[in-house]
């Protein structure tokens, strides 16, 4: 038995957890030896699985805390705990669409800088249309966005260009110009939030063309070089500013 | 070891010894069977799922139509929002309209299908239209004389 106790789950949300803890989750979510109290409680029944996300980990009766940060909840479908936390180096996830740099070519198969610890592996098949035949026409140093087919850390990171239904929906070789730049994942995280307001805000200005990968890259292209720059500028600063001095600033460009 | 002219009996009795030797060389474990625990958990590495995070590639105020297109299919994929199209389409035209064309409708498609007979005092109706009323009840009466059928007379 640990020796440190456990703290309720629900009553975590939105602290500082450290790795370590264990959180407590409601009886209903045991295993089947509390598998009455599931029929005795009436209407407390979970409405499905619930998922724990990225920092947590299942162990026994509740979650322990891997990672530092805020804890997340969200009751809806389920439910899902999760911890918020901040980090620069990404690790190859699963399922998440990033944006890779082609560092070489393997015979059939190209090599990506994803910006993990060893480089992803594409296959020249793994684009919409591709035959033997039909090849994609990708160089060194081509930016490619697509999504990870493997990636667990026994395995070298695998990528694709196209879903489960064969389409490349979106995914595949980004076009010429734009600008490349790094930020951290929690940027990217809050960019990628439904109804960001940054990037509400960022498309009153004028028209432009933005990509963001999970692995913290950013591609950006507008008309000329310098509103792209401006674009570059502004993402990259947001992270440490305000809301009203990012509305500021927008104010004064938007006047210029 | 397989002999050829080894009788059937002394195989089995070969195949037992073979099986008894077997069973006490396998290996197990005395522990009881453990019970499959369903557990209700799942566990998730990426971000996406749990904060609903929108498609990564974005277009704005016209920058590259296609990926305009894709944002809206996207997100609304996820969003699973509204705009069922509806079931019924609009009737162009009213009910009444459809009953009034209807009834005409039958009319004239059954004139093609009516036997030659029939043909014919629908062309005399026709002309008989153009006269007089009053002279109805005395060309009714021939129709039905036409219409019914004459026994021979022996």
């Amino acid at each position: 038995m640990a020796a440190e106790r456990g703290f309720a789950a629900e009553a975590c949300v939105g602290q500082v957890v450290l790795p370590g803890d264990l959180l407590l989750l409601p009886a209903s979510y045991g295993e089947d030896a509390e598998g009455e109290r599931l029929r005795l409680s009436a209407g407390a029944a979970p409405a499905g699985r619930l998922l724990c996300g990225p920092g947590l980990r299942r162990s026994g009766a509740g979650l322990l805390v891997t990672k530092c940060g805020l804890l997340r909840h969200r009751p809806a479908g389920g439910g899902a705990y999760w911890v918020d936390s901040q980090q620069k180096r990404y690790v190859p996830v699963k399922g998440d669409h990033v944006i890779g740099i082609v560092t070489a070519k393997a015979g059939d198969v190209f090599k990506l800088d994803v910006g993990g610890s060893e480089p992803a592996s594409l296959s020249y098949l793994a684009f919409e249309g591709a035959t033997k035949r039909n090849r994609p026409n990708v160089q060194v140093g081509d930016l490619i966005y697509g999504q990870f087919l493997v990636a667990n850390k026994d395995m070298e990171p695998e990528m694709v260009c196209i879903d489960s239904s064969g389409k490349s929906s979106g995914m595949g070789i980004i076009g010429q110009d734009g600008f490349l730049f790094k930020v951290s994942l929690g940027l990217i995280r809050k960019l990628l939030a439904p109804k960001s307001e940054i990037i509400q805000e960022l498309s009153q200005l004028y028209p432009f063309e933005l990509v963001l990968g999970m692995n913290g890259r950013i591609w950006v292209k507008a008309k000329t070089v310098q509103q792209t720059l401006v674009i570059v500028n502004i993402l990259e600063a947001c992270e440490y500013m305000t809301a009203e001095q990012r509305r500021q600033a927008l104010a004064k460009l938007s006047g210029n | 070891f397989m002999q050829r002219g080894l009788d059937s009996q002394t195989k089995k009795q070969l195949e037992e010894e073979e099986k008894k030797i077997i069973s006490e060389e396998h290996w197990y474990l005395d522990v009881p069977d453990l019970k499959e625990k369903e557990s209700c958990i799942i566990e998730e590495r990426s971000f996406v799922p749990c904060e609903d995070l929108v498609y990564g590639r974005m277009s704005f105020k016209g920058f590259n139509p296609e990926i305009e297109k894709l944002m809206i299919q996207m997100n609304s994929k996820c969003k699973e929002e509204e705009i069922e199209v509806d079931d019924k389409m609009e009737a162009d035209v009213s009910d009444e309209e459809m009953a009034r064309r209807y009834e005409t409708l039958v009319g004239t498609i059954g004139k093609k299908f009516l036997r030659k007979r029939d043909q014919r005092v629908l062309e005399d109706d026709d002309e008989d239209d153009d006269v007089d009323e009053d002279r109805n009840s005395n060309i009714i009466p021939s129709k039905k004389a036409k219409k019914m059928f004459l026994k021979p007379q022996d």
